[in-house]
């Protein structure tokens, strides 16, 4: 068991590295030409969603979680969705209150 | 596998690599051990950029008009430019990763020197963003001035791109709140680009002598966990600040 086996742990190639770098400047293009399109109230989810996938991307793969222990996995995704508590409560409390006199 | 030379001085026991600490059983846990608490910090800093986040949006969705006219204001072509040289760091780094696992002493340096260069990159745009701020008397404070929100023609390469409305004087204050947070917003990432540069800069020394390609890599892995960190950070600040008040 003591340690000859630890490198069975994956290491994560050029290969992949590269097929990312690309995905993200390619939606960093995408995401720019898109901000010069008028789509009223879609512009900013666009922006968004097109950041939160890159942002994927970059955890799942030049972060390696996609190759990590369910404890971090785990880990991550409740520490994520208690921001999206917190971000989504309170601005859900500022939008629905009319407090008018701004 | 751990080269022999990292034994020496634990002939007492089993034989294990110098930088496997004794409350560990394995190499692995060691490493599955940090790599746990490297994500715990990164999810305080999430928290902590979330609350800036947050704010921006609460204050956008208030004062949407000055937000908007604030925005305008930004480079485009230098937020991009800025998004792509963290995204090439980011690879680099992700590269460097990938050395010190596969004991490449030459790559490795290579890759952690490219990360500084474009790490140092980043802030140089960064400051030529500043600079422009400062000298249009964008920066909170004192010397803020509102002329660009009163008169927008008064700014002609803006005007040319956006004809923005004048804003009414009350509104045309509440530009100097998108700064603020502008400048907070910013102006943390780049503290965190600073402290991350400082860090390189010793990892590359580190790496040149050949610390990290004997097996014990945890130190390069969990840097660059925090490197993509803000890198994703910026990729949310480029979004928010600059694209989603375009068109």
């Amino acid at each position: 068991m003591s340690g000859h086996n630890e490198h069975a742990r994956h290491i994560v190639g050029p290969g992949v590295y590269l097929v990312i770098l690309f995905a993200l400047l390619l939606g960093t293009a995408l995401t720019v030409w898109a901000s010069y399109v008028d789509l009223g109230l879609w512009n900013p989810v666009i922006a968004l969603a097109i950041a939160t996938t890159k942002a994927v991307l970059v955890v799942l793969f030049f972060m390696h979680v996609w190759y990590s222990t369910k404890l971090t996995k785990l880990t991550i995704i409740a520490g994520i969705f208690m921001f999206l508590v917190l971000i989504s409560m309170t601005l859900a409390d500022y939008i629905s209150r009319a407090w008018g006199s701004w | 596998m751990p080269d022999s030379s990292a034994n020496i001085g634990h002939s007492a026991h089993d034989e294990h690599p110098a930088y496997l600490r004794h409350h560990f059983s394995s190499a692995e846990q060691q490493a599955d051990a940090a790599g746990f608490a490297m994500w715990l910090f990164l999810l305080t800093e999430v928290m902590f950029f979330g609350g800036l986040f947050t704010a921006y949006l609460v204050y956008r969705n208030w004062y949407y008009p000055a937000f908007v006219s604030g925005s305008h204001q930004l480079n485009v072509v230098w937020g991009a430019t800025n998004t792509v040289v963290l995204i090439f760091s980011s690879f680099t780094m992700a590269m460097g990763v990938w050395c010190a696992q596969t004991g490449r002493r030459r790559g490795l340096v290579l890759s952690l020197a490219l990360t500084f260069i474009l790490g140092l990159s980043f802030l140089g745009i960064k400051t030529i963003e500043y600079r422009e701020k400062i000298e249009k008397h964008h920066v909170p404070g004192f010397h803020y001035s509102m002329q660009s929100f009163l008169d927008p023609q008064s700014n002609p390469e803006v005007y040319a791109e956006y004809h923005d409305k004048p804003l009414a004087p009350d509104m045309a204050r509440h530009t100097e709140l998108y700064f603020s947070l502008y400048f907070l917003m910013t102006g943390m990432h780049a503290l965190h680009m600073v402290i991350g540069i400082g860090i390189l800069g010793f990892m590359i020394l580190r790496a040149w002598a050949g610390a990290y390609t004997a097996g014990h890599e945890t130190f390069v892995v969990n840097f660059g966990l925090y490197w993509h960190f803000i890198d994703i950070v910026w990729i949310y600040l480029f979004a928010l600040l600059y694209l989603i008040s375009r068109h």
